[in-house]
């Protein structure tokens, strides 16, 4: 094991009561910070620090700490998920940053993720895109079939898997210079469209998806491929150009 | 047809247009790359086969044709540009304190709306002072070898005729418009720095804009996908710096040599 550091930090973070109010980066140094904790653990000690001084701990959200959920964000260092590819914040960890460091720490900006307070956003419009097609109905009632009865290809099978492992973090929206669910929707389009359970409903899904997320507000794609480059999960490019085929397809043809 | 509405509003949709008439203008160069690299050719002879092609260029019907979709696409595709930067505007209202987007996209995707308003520019001044100098100005005509005798559109020389209100008179009887000197005025035009200066900066504009948009449009239609998808970045990147640098030679060429 590498001993362990201890690092000072200055950190500037986003401060923002609630969803109506303007908020402002809020300036905290803090010290002695071990390099072999993660970034939100590092976050919990700001805020352990900040309630026993009697002011308002930081809000940010978090949930399985390990890379699976999609919960954590944060826009860090000018970049979603902070330094480095093919991370999540809550498995970021304070040795990729240097002692005396000033860290910016600030929410996903969107018109679709408004803040709900500090670094809290509302992320509910994925789950708004995803109700609109991100589903096949199955009829489960009594007699299901056996998942292997549909043989599918290996190659099918793993591309759709690949997309699949999705987080739905958003930190593609966070790194796009237009705010675009894109790669989101593609992941989510991508999944069943490789699949035969999928085909159905393959062509209301891609145009319904792809309207709901206009609807929320993110914005168009230019493919500057930020996205691919910023997802934790490794999410293609090539799931956008199958989405964008789809659509062209449905469009053509409903 | 609310339906049809719906498609005219997305962004996918108006992705599609952007992408459609981009290519199509990417075809287009590659045309009018092939007629310009004739004002390499010295001469009488060279001349002479420059001004015939911008006879063709302007009279020919299948040329109109394909004219008249070159401007249609250069005003489509910059006002459906235009709309398209302020809808992805719009999505981020408010932006990051501290961004670091070099780190995970390149300049030109970034900056698509800047580089067209540049290369607009640039085509307009460009239309000011061939176009419209050619079909509405005050042009020098072309004339024969031993400078006596002018020529019709067709290339006839006509001896012994002389030319009036554009066109050549032999004998009081009108036989027709005379073929202007296009080539002398690209000369002229290019003897001066400033205006040679703005053109190779057009260029310049268009090979960021394609180093992006190229593949961007393979990427709009879904069609970048598995080995395709290398090979198009590929052709993109050497179409981007190819076929604006020939562009951008030709004036530095004319303002050397003449
Ligand atoms: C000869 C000139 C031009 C060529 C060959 C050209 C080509 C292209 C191509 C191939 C694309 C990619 C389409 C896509 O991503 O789907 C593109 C995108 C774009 N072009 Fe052009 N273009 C030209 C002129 C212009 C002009 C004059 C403007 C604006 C006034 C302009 C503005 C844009 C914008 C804003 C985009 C990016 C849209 C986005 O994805 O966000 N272009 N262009
Ligand atoms: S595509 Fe990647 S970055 Fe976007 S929500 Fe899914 S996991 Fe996150
Ligand atoms: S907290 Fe679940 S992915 Fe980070």
């Amino acid at each position: 094991m590498s001993a362990s550091n201890n690092i000072n930090i200055t950190l500037k973070v986003w401060r923002q009561k609630n969803a109506q109010s303007k908020g402002q980066l809020e300036s905290y140094d803090l010290k002695n910070v071990s390099t072999d904790s993660s970034f939100l653990e590092m976050l919990d000690q700001l805020n352990e620090e900040l309630i026993n001084e009697g002011k308002s701990p930081v809000t940010f959200d978090h949930d399985c700490r390990e890379g699976i959920c999609g919960a954590c964000s944060l826009y860090i260092n000018g970049r979603p998920h902070g330094p480095g590819n093919r991370v999540t914040t809550c498995q970021l960890h304070m040795r990729s940053f240097k002692d005396g460091e000033t860290i910016y720490v600030e929410p996903w900006r969107a018109a679709a993720f408004p803040v709900i307070k500090d670094l809290m956003t509302d992320r509910s419009s994925f789950d708004r895109i995803q109700h609109a097609g991100g589903y096949v109905s199955v009829n489960t009632s009594g007699n299901t079939q056996d998942a292997n009865a549909l043989p599918i290809e290996k190659e099918n099978a793993d591309k759709a898997f690949d997309a699949a492992t999705c987080i739905g973090c958003g930190a593609c929206v966070a790194a796009c210079k237009n705010a675009s669910a894109s790669l989101f929707v593609a992941a989510k389009v991508s999944q069943y469209a490789l699949l035969p359970q999928g085909q159905v409903e393959a062509k209301d899904r891609v145009l319904n998806m792809v309207k709901q997320a206009q609807k929320e507000g993110f914005g168009p794609c230019s493919n500057t491929g930020a996205c691919e480059v910023e997802c934790p999960k490794g999410i293609s490019l090539e799931n956008i150009a199958r989405m964008n085929r789809e659509y062209l397809a449905a469009s053509l043809s409903k | 047809m609310s339906e049809a509405k719906g498609l005219i509003k997305s962004h996918t949709v108006k992705k599609y247009w952007m992408a459609a008439t981009g290519l199509f203008l990417c075809i287009f160069l590659i045309g009018h790359l092939a007629g310009n690299l004739q004002l390499f050719m010295d001469g009488y002879e060279g001349r002479l086969q420059f001004n015939e092609y911008a006879v063709f260029m302007t009279t020919n019907p299948a040329v109109k044709l394909l004219s008249y979709l070159t401007y249609f696409s250069i005003l489509f595709h910059a006002v459906d540009g235009l709309v398209i930067t302020i809808n992805n505007r719009k999505a981020r209202p408010q932006g990051y304190a501290y961004s670091k987007p070099g780190e995970n996209s390149i300049w030109s995707s970034r900056n698509m709306g800047i580089l067209g308003t540049v290369i607009l520019a640039y085509i307009i001044v460009h239309m000011q002072n061939f176009w419209y100098i050619y079909k509405f100005g005050t042009t020098p005509f072309m004339m024969s070898e031993d400078g006596s005798s002018p020529l019709l559109k067709d290339g006839t020389v006509v001896k012994g005729g002389s030319i009036e209100n554009g066109d050549v008179v032999m004998a009081g009887e009108n036989l027709g418009p005379a073929m202007r000197d296009l080539y002398e005025i690209v000369i002229q035009g290019f003897q001066e720095p400033l205006l040679v200066a703005f053109y190779v900066l057009g260029m310049i504009a268009i090979a960021f804009h394609l180093m992006h948009g190229f593949q961007s449009g393979f990427q709009s239609f879904g069609l970048k996908s598995g080995k395709y998808g290398k090979l198009i970045d590929k052709v993109g990147l050497a179409y981007a710096i190819i076929v604006p640098l020939l562009f951008a030679v030709i004036p530095v060429y004319l303002f050397m040599i003449k």
